[in-house]
């Protein structure tokens, strides 16, 4: 296996309180692997040092054997933040117009990426317009026009109804057979079974790691649902 | 910095203009409503507006750039799309040249048509070129943008960016000899004007509505004007970190 994220000690520092307490992780290529937690367990946080866009106290994140935030890294990354970081006063197709320029790839890219994520109907109309899955799904393009080798996606489903989440974790599997090396984040249990690899966080530090069928194995317990709970109980149980 | 993406970034700034017809009414028709409002209201007194006119048209756009920067540059830190943008190979001179290039061509628009109209219909005179006129306009706009840009690193929400208008521009006008000639001001406050930069775009105007030659002075007024643009574009740059804590 090839590891695309390679994190080793990382810490971060947030309004004067550590809030990662030295993570080690190692994320495969071309897979998809999915971040899990309860709010405020280091997901974001942990997602924004891998792109590059955190203060980092301690350790180290490698992308693609770089040092996270190397300016080089910088077109091979697609990152989607929890937020639909989108101009809200453009069309689809200006929003990604202007993205594709800044990453510097080819015009065509935009409609192949406005067809990817299925807006081809809603190109001209603003996305201010455009409901709250159609506005996920150009956020989600806007970090896939550059084809990047790694793609972060914070929270990509949230308040999306079943069948959209359905769509994009397929194409989320999509992307991975061709390549893409995908970090996904959920606070959704039932999105897990979805991913290839999992990492659960909880307060800070990584509880467990593995496939969904290996955490199931270790917890013996039939759903991940059960599983993750097992963990958190025998985690609690530690700490006590 | 890379001309491609600095160009894409200014054709995004107009473009959410366009999409927004009503602010675009609203900066070009403001300016020319106060400047017949300040006509009729001196409209026996003459020399008034003659000595006023100028200035006014020349500050319009610096007021009007400070606040459409501070909001938007805001509202790019807020939604997320600064955050977005510093994740890719932009550059932060591409974003901060390319806000420049966009502001000063609508800057530009604005400043013409107040022009046309004030030198035009209400029979205002300067004393050297009106063009001279509009690009000191044009300049003190990107001056107005660097300091908006600036100034939206110290606000929360909108409501505060807002607020930073009246904060940061209304003392300056009130400063800056176009309501009292510095020299007549106390020692203190003529002191507090001589840091302000818009004392030095306001004297420029001044001299272009003069009928007396420029003067040397005119061409330091205008380097002040250039000079704390670009500490203020400096400094707005060091608010846009690509690492945030």
């Amino acid at each position: 296996m090839s590891v695309a994220v390679e994190v080793r000690g990382l810490r971060v520092d947030r309004g004067g309180r550590e809030v990662l307490h030295g993570i080690d992780l190692d994320v495969e290529a071309g897979r998809v692997t999915g971040l899990l937690g309860p709010s405020g367990s280091g997901k974001t946080t942990l997602m924004r040092s891998i792109v590059g866009a955190q203060v980092v106290a301690g350790g180290s994140v490698a992308v693609l054997g770089l040092p996270a935030g190397t300016p080089s890294l910088r077109s091979r990354i697609g990152y989607q933040t929890q937020a639909p970081s989108v101009y809200a006063d453009l069309t689809v197709r200006e929003n990604l117009a202007y993205f594709a320029r800044i990453l510097g790839v080819p015009g065509h890219a935009v409609a192949e990426t406005i067809a990817l994520v299925d807006l081809g109907g809603q190109e001209g109309q603003l996305a201010l317009t455009l409901s709250g899955g159609e506005l996920a799904r150009l956020s989600l393009a806007a970090a896939l026009l550059n084809r990047p080798d790694v793609l972060v996606l914070d929270e990509p489903t949230v308040g999306l109804d079943p069948l959209l989440r359905r769509e994009l974790w397929t194409s989320f599997d999509r992307l991975a057979e061709g390549g893409v090396t995908v970090v996904v984040s959920s606070h959704v249990m039932d999105e897990a079974d979805r991913c290839d690899s999992l990492v659960l966080l909880r307060d800070g530090r990584i509880l467990a790691a593995g496939t969904p069928e290996s955490l199931k194995a270790r917890t013996n317990t039939p759903d991940l649902d059960a599983a993750f709970l097992a963990l958190i109980d025998a985690d609690t149980g530690d700490g006590a | 910095m890379n001309p491609s993406r600095t160009g894409a970034t200014a054709l995004r700034v107009l473009r959410q203009l366009r999409h927004d017809p009503r602010t675009i009414a609203l900066l070009l028709a403001v300016p020319c409503v106060l400047q017949v409002l300040m006509h009729e209201l001196f409209r026996d007194r003459e020399a008034v507006f003659q000595s006023l006119g100028v200035p006014l048209l020349g500050l319009f756009p610096f007021v009007a750039m400070f606040i459409v920067t501070s909001i938007t540059m805001l509202r790019e830190r807020t939604s997320g799309t600064l955050e977005r943008l510093l994740t890719t190979p932009l550059g932060r001179g591409d974003l901060l040249v390319g806000y420049g290039i966009a502001f000063a061509l609508v800057a530009a628009v604005q400043a013409t048509l107040v022009s046309v109209l004030s030198f035009g219909l209400l029979g205002l005179e300067a004393g050297h070129s009106s063009v001279a006129v509009v690009l000191v306009a044009i300049a003190n706009a990107v001056l107005g943008m660097a300091l908006g840009l600036f100034a939206s690193a110290f606000a929360r929400t909108e409501f505060q960016a807002v607020q930073f208008m009246p904060a940061f521009v209304l003392p300056q006008i009130l400063l800056c000899g176009l309501i009292v000639p510095r020299d007549e001001m106390a020692g203190w406050m003529e002191a507090l004007s001589a840091v302000l930069p818009l004392t030095y775009a306001y004297d420029a105007l001044a001299r272009l509505a003069s009928t007396a030659p420029v003067g040397a002075r005119f061409w330091f007024d205008l380097l002040v004007v250039a000079g704390v643009t670009a500490l203020a574009l400096v400094l707005g740059a060091a608010t846009l970190r690509r690492r945030t804590p």
